[in-house]
């Protein structure tokens, strides 16, 4: 199935996103200097995919998911969501946008609002695009809460009385109660028990073929990427560094880079051998990101006078297979 | 084994639970109509006795100080302004059940009249005080920027002037009447709340759960009212009952140094004020309004104390 998603079209279009956080300080609060979270990035999600966006911490993988529903404003580039730039819409006609594109967040505990019972928050979309009269939201915030496997006495009750899993699914509940095509899933399972993590992702995977959605899937676990991902794209200090049908990246990896992400994937076999990728030293600031390749400093396989001069391009070296190094061809 | 771990896991919950008692209090409280968030605070509030104590006083007070000429005229039967120079400095008595001041007024009913406006002022100039505040904190945390420095900037040369001087000047200029003052003191005091109210914005709106509501469309005034705004009501109602409370005390401070409401209306802080000079002749003038002040701002830094707390859905 991964590798037929090239053929369908695509649902939002990332054409050179950049996004550069100013750092104030001094006298008047003047801008110091930038930090360069996500630096011309592209790339394209498929109607009905999951794409899955890894890399380590801080290396801007959500502030891209951030910004393509436009919670951040971006510094330059485009957001094509079914061919219109959200970038250039005016407030109501984002506000119309809104429904299509939703967001489920990682922390289970800051994302439900303390003092809101459970169903008006899963009916507040609803209720902010006058979906229906009173009695058909209710009707339909029964319905999703229902789909994501709580009950219907559960919508008079509060945040504080759920547990992790559960408020989790509460913010699943509230992101598909509007039926939106598009949702960023940003790290939805990593502040969860390891016993529950599966539980929500089978959730995802199920609301994905009842509702035909689309995901963006931000992860830091290569495993949980793997178990949901169509396509992964994998990021390194504000760019992507390689893009790829799920089983090309996981069964050939062509950026040193993902190479060390694979290896470091636990294997549950105590004898198992396996060459481990150690990378040195840690990621760069992104206030002052490397010159050339922006990991020449970690590469295993580092070619000084080339890698730290000239920026190697996204490049297309299998089809649908992209990966963002000078010496990839030798991997292929 | 494994079977048994099975059946004690609810449907609606994805851990298995641990014992059978457990289960069986999730069941119980399955079936148990949820309340609403009002009762719940109410219930709490109702269990908190400190608390409960004090509204009973401060309840008493308003209500006895609304009441404060009918209780004069139809239970003591004097008049609070009615001086009798034969009876000046009385130690608590039948006719006067807390006895007369200098003037030989009676010192019950001054009280009760200088309750009301002692009361009056700390109310109303909260009132002031928490709109401005409030709105102004919330509007500054909200669109920070430039509305926020500006609003800093105002605030930070507003406080650094030291306030006695500016009420100084201020009442130099107007005379100290209670309405005067309840004005002047409102809009003075709105700036240790826009701070706070600021501060508590500032990290309420980028939790997830705005950044959520933002993504499905609400609009400034919705994430301000109905998410914002609640999730820093708990600390503003903590802050205006100790405004009131601090109110009451700068205007016994004003009074003290002559500058708050003029004699003959009384309030407590003003007989304070006066008693001070007869410390040696007529000790009870200075007990029982003193006894006043305190009782009350102490009675209403308890109330806004369990008011935070009753109104905090995470405490139960």
């Amino acid at each position: 199935m991964s590798d037929q998603s090239n053929a369908k079209r695509p649902l939002v279009e990332v054409k050179n996103l950049v996004k550069h956080f100013p750092v104030r300080g001094g006298l008047f609060q003047r801008v110091q200097t930038w930090i360069k979270a996500v630096d011309d990035v592209s790339f394209n999600v498929m109607e009905g995919e999951t794409l899955g966006l890894v890399g380590e911490s801080g290396c801007g993988k959500t502030t891209v998911g951030r910004t393509m529903l436009r919670l951040i404003e971006p510094t330059s580039g485009q957001v094509l969501f079914d061919g219109v730039d959200i970038f250039e819409l005016d407030h109501n006609e984002l506000k119309d946008r809104r429904r299509h594109m939703q967001i489920i967040f990682q922390d289970p505990y800051s994302s439900l609002d303390p003092r809101m019972t459970i169903g008006d928050a899963v009916s507040e979309g609803l209720k902010i695009h006058k979906v229906g009269n009173r009695e058909q939201r209710h009707e339909m915030t029964l319905d999703i809460l229902r789909k994501v496997g709580l009950e219907d006495y559960h919508t008079k009750r509060y945040p504080h009385e759920f547990s992790g899993g559960q408020r989790q699914r509460i913010g699943i509940a509230r992101a598909l109660a509007l039926w939106p095509k598009f949702v960023v899933a940003d790290e939805p399972v990593s502040a969860l028990d390891v016993s529950i993590q599966s539980q929500v992702l089978n959730i995802l995977k199920d609301l994905q073929e009842d509702l035909g959605l689309t995901y963006l899937f931000i992860a830091h676990n290569m495993s949980v990427v793997e178990h949901i991902s169509d396509r992964v794209a994998v990021m390194y200090l504000g760019k992507i560094v390689e893009l790829a049908p799920r089983n090309k990246l996981f069964s050939k990896p062509l950026h040193p880079y993902t190479q060390a992400l694979m290896s470091a994937i636990p294997i549950p076999d105590p004898n198992a051998k396996r060459e481990r990728v150690i990378l040195k030293g840690d990621v760069p600031s992104p206030l002052n990101p490397p010159s050339g390749c922006r990991f020449h400093p970690r590469c295993p396989v580092v070619r000084m006078g080339h890698c730290d001069i000239e920026e190697p391009p996204l490049r297309e070296l299998e089809s649908g297979h992209f990966a963002a190094c000078h010496y990839a061809e030798d991997y292929v | 084994m494994a079977e048994q771990v099975k059946t004690f896991r609810r449907e609606d919950e994805g851990e298995p639970i641990d014992s059978l008692d457990r289960y069986l209090e999730g069941t119980q409280a399955a079936t148990v109509e949820p309340l609403s968030f009002g009762t719940i605070a109410l219930r709490r509030l109702l269990r908190d006795r400190l608390t409960i104590i004090a509204l009973g006083v401060i309840g008493l007070l308003v209500v006895v100080s609304v009441l404060a000429n009918v209780i004069s005229q139809e239970f003591l039967g004097v008049d609070p302004n009615s001086t009798d120079l034969q009876i000046t400095f009385q130690p608590p008595s039948k006719e006067h059940l807390l006895g007369t001041d200098q003037l030989g007024r009676d010192q019950l009913s001054r009280l009760l009249v200088g309750g009301r406006t002692s009361l009056a002022i700390g109310f109303f100039g909260a009132i002031i005080a928490l709109t401005v505040g409030v709105s102004v904190g919330l509007l500054a945390g909200f669109f920070g920027g430039r509305v926020d420095d500006l609003v800093m900037w105002f605030i930070n040369t507003l406080q650094s002037i030291p306030q006695i001087f500016l009420l100084l000047i201020i009442f130099a200029l107007f005379a100290p009447t209670p309405t005067w003052l309840v004005i002047i003191l409102g809009f003075l005091g709105w700036v240790g709340t826009t701070r706070l109210v600021r501060g508590e914005v500032f990290s309420v709106r980028e939790r997830d759960y705005v950044t959520a509501s933002r993504a499905l469309g609400a609009s400034r005034a919705t994430l301000m009212g109905r998410h914002i705004l609640p999730n820093v009501l708990p600390i503003v109602i903590v802050v205006t009952a100790i405004d009131i409370g601090t109110l009451i005390l700068i205007e016994s401070a004003l009074s003290f140094i002559g500058l708050g409401v003029q004699p003959p209306t009384a309030t407590w802080g003003n007989m304070l004020a006066k008693a001070q000079q007869y410390f040696h002749l007529g000790p009870h003038l200075i007990i029982f309004p003193g006894l006043l002040i305190t009782i009350t701002v102490l009675c209403l830094f308890i109330i806004g104390d369990g008011l935070r707390d009753a109104l905090d859905p995470r405490l139960k």
